[in-house]
């Protein structure tokens, strides 16, 4: 959604993240909905199990005994030419690691919300981004969600995304857990009639049917194995122009869009740069605001794709920036952030050479203050005359001596 | 922006509290944003809920340092913690039999109401959240009572929403007798 204030013409409703992935996903009218229930995704879970229950939504909804088993229903109904979402978070997308690898090469278009959790252990339920970006290199579409309205539309789009006859490839939604997936904010619900005309019924290019029967789901050796994989590599790279053509004409339909794989704030003659995920970036976009009255050079940078990851589009934004953060709510232990590793490599080929700043901050819940973020765009604008030294950086750390 | 932090026990309706003023602000064509103090969530324990409202759209989901109400739905709440980050100009709602001189010591401005009395009368138990709705309104006019009232008939059940309404309307109207008295 666009910054400025739309008209509220007519009322939104006043619904949570979750409650907005839930009628994103009825609306778009899926056959098939096999998931298990964990904090803080169980809101999308119920939603969709009342409307069942009650006959509002004709879906067969399946009660599976695991993330393993939701994932793994989702791919036999997805092959049957079924539209098919599911929803997870944290413990339960690594309980389905398996699976999601499966599903990205059997090439099966579910749509799934991750609600972004830390990993245990210590065990703890809240918000981070652990979870998905442990799983960045499993061939799912990435996208990262900022509010309520995004998370709808996205599930809707989602589908249109991961259906299209060039991608065929799984999407992923992640929205922050708790800050995104609990909040409660206006919302505009679009018309069915207007949903059904953007998203038409999936027709899989590839059936399993007893009327022409296909092998599906085979093995593949040495002699095959690397085709099967280029093309899956292909497939994704092309949903970041697919993405941006359905971002398009959903806008033209409902007047809302969201932009493509990255989406620029203030970085035009930007020296200092914020590189975000997420549902943080609504106060970072209001700090570099703040900051600009103040004579700082700030913008922001939101990554909306992290797979297919929009090398070009990162390298043309931050074209001009003399020092560049990533700010993100996860670590690969023993080295970085894991944002932070592929935004570097992006620059890597680029003309310009930037400061480079790795800002760890919300892991497990903790909250990103705004103060926390002037902070960050004050060490930015350090770095911008001086060599910054250690590059990734915990914010808001109790130091107790014991390492 | 308006902030409003409310206090409760796990149960007592805090967050749905938080949930239908936001709603209301939307009646009134504003925005808003509600959220509970995140986490599990234990019948009895004390929880916090919170609601920004605004005219233009909100983007900031960090955590309130400060506010410009505080609401407490159970009077064995109330303390420091109730008090803390009050801003000039705001107020401390309590819902209590007892009159607001008896806090004091906290330093800011404390308004009591005894929606426990209203709420056991019409809805036959002491959920007080409609109630404190009420009060707030008119201590505040953060949202209007009519947008109040239909939060209210938008948000909760039919059955339960005629007496919430009647509630809320009771509270609103002792505080503002109150406020002039």
């Amino acid at each position: 959604m666009s910054v400025e204030a739309t008209a509220r013409q007519p009322q939104p409703l006043f619904m949570s993240g979750n409650e907005a992935v839930a009628w994103g996903a009825r609306l778009a009218r899926p056959h098939v909905i096999a998931a298990y229930p964990i904090t803080p995704q169980t809101v999308v879970i119920e939603r969709l199990a009342e409307w069942v229950a009650e006959g509002t939504l004709d879906t067969e909804f399946l009660h599976v005994e695991s993330e393993h088993s939701a994932l793994s229903a989702c791919m036999g109904a997805s092959a049957l030419g079924a539209r098919t979402f599911t929803a997870t978070s944290s413990q339960g997308l690594l309980y389905m690691a398996e699976c999601l690898q499966y599903a990205s090469g059997g090439r099966f278009p579910i749509v799934m919300m991750n609600a972004n959790r830390a990993l245990a252990l210590p065990w703890n339920i809240y918000g981070d981004q652990q979870d998905s970006l442990a799983v960045l290199s499993s061939g799912w579409i990435q996208v990262y969600i900022e509010d309520a309205q995004e998370a709808l539309d996205m599930t809707i789009q989602g589908f249109a995304i991961a259906e299209h006859a060039e991608v065929l490839t799984p999407v992923m939604l992640n929205l922050d857990g708790f800050v995104l997936t609990h909040t409660y904010e206006p919302v505009d619900v679009p018309a069915q009639a207007d949903v059904d005309a953007f998203l038409p019924p999936f027709r899989t290019p590839s059936k399993m049917s007893l009327e022409s029967p296909t092998s599906m789901g085979f093995t593949a050796g040495p002699a095959h194995y690397t085709e099967f994989k280029v093309q899956q590599h292909r497939a994704i790279l092309r949903a970041e122009r697919v993405a941006s053509e359905v971002d398009q004409e959903f806008g033209r339909r409902f007047g809302r869009s969201y932009g493509g794989a990255v989406v620029p704030y203030r970085c035009e003659g930007a020296d200092v740069v914020l590189v975000t995920l997420g549902s943080v970036s609504g106060m970072v976009r209001e700090t570099v605001d703040a900051l600009r009255t103040r004579g700082v050079a700030a913008g922001m940078l939101k990554l909306r794709l992290m797979r297919p990851f929009p090398e070009r589009e990162i390298v043309q934004a931050l074209s001009t920036a003399r020092s560049v953060g990533v700010l993100e709510k996860d670590v690969s232990f023993g080295h970085q952030g894991a944002v932070f590793s592929e935004v570097s490599s992006a620059l890597a080929g680029s003309a310009a050479r930037p400061a480079l700043l790795n800002f760890v901050a919300g892991l497990g819940g903790r909250d990103i203050s705004r103060n926390d973020v002037e902070q960050m765009f004050d060490q930015l604008q350090v770095a911008t005359v001086r060599p910054p030294g250690e590059r990734v950086r915990f914010a808001n750390v109790q130091e107790n001596g014991n390492g | 922006m308006i902030e409003v932090r409310w206090h409760g026990r796990g149960g007592q309706g805090a967050f749905t509290a938080a949930r239908l003023l936001g709603a209301a602000a939307l009646c009134d064509r504003k925005f808003a944003l509600a959220f509970p103090s995140f986490g599990p969530e234990r019948r009895g324990a004390p929880i916090l809920a919170f609601t920004r409202i605004d005219g233009r759209r909100i983007v900031d989901r960090s955590a309130l340092r400060s506010c410009d109400f505080a609401v407490v739905l159970d009077d064995t709440l109330m303390g420091p913690h109730a008090a803390d980050g009050i801003r000039q100009g705001g107020a401390l709602l309590v819902n209590s039999t007892r009159p607001p001189v008896e806090w004091a010591s906290l330093g800011v401005r404390v308004l009591t109401v005894d929606a426990g009395a209203v709420a056991r009368a019409v809805l036959g138990r002491a959920i007080v959240n409609t109630g404190m709705i009420g009060a707030l309104v008119a201590a505040s006019a953060v949202v209007s009572l009519d947008a109040g009232l239909r939060a209210v008939q938008s948000e909760m059940r039919p059955a339960l929403a005629e007496k919430n309404e009647e509630v809320l309307r009771r509270c609103h109207d002792l505080m503002k007798e109150h406020l002039v008295g």
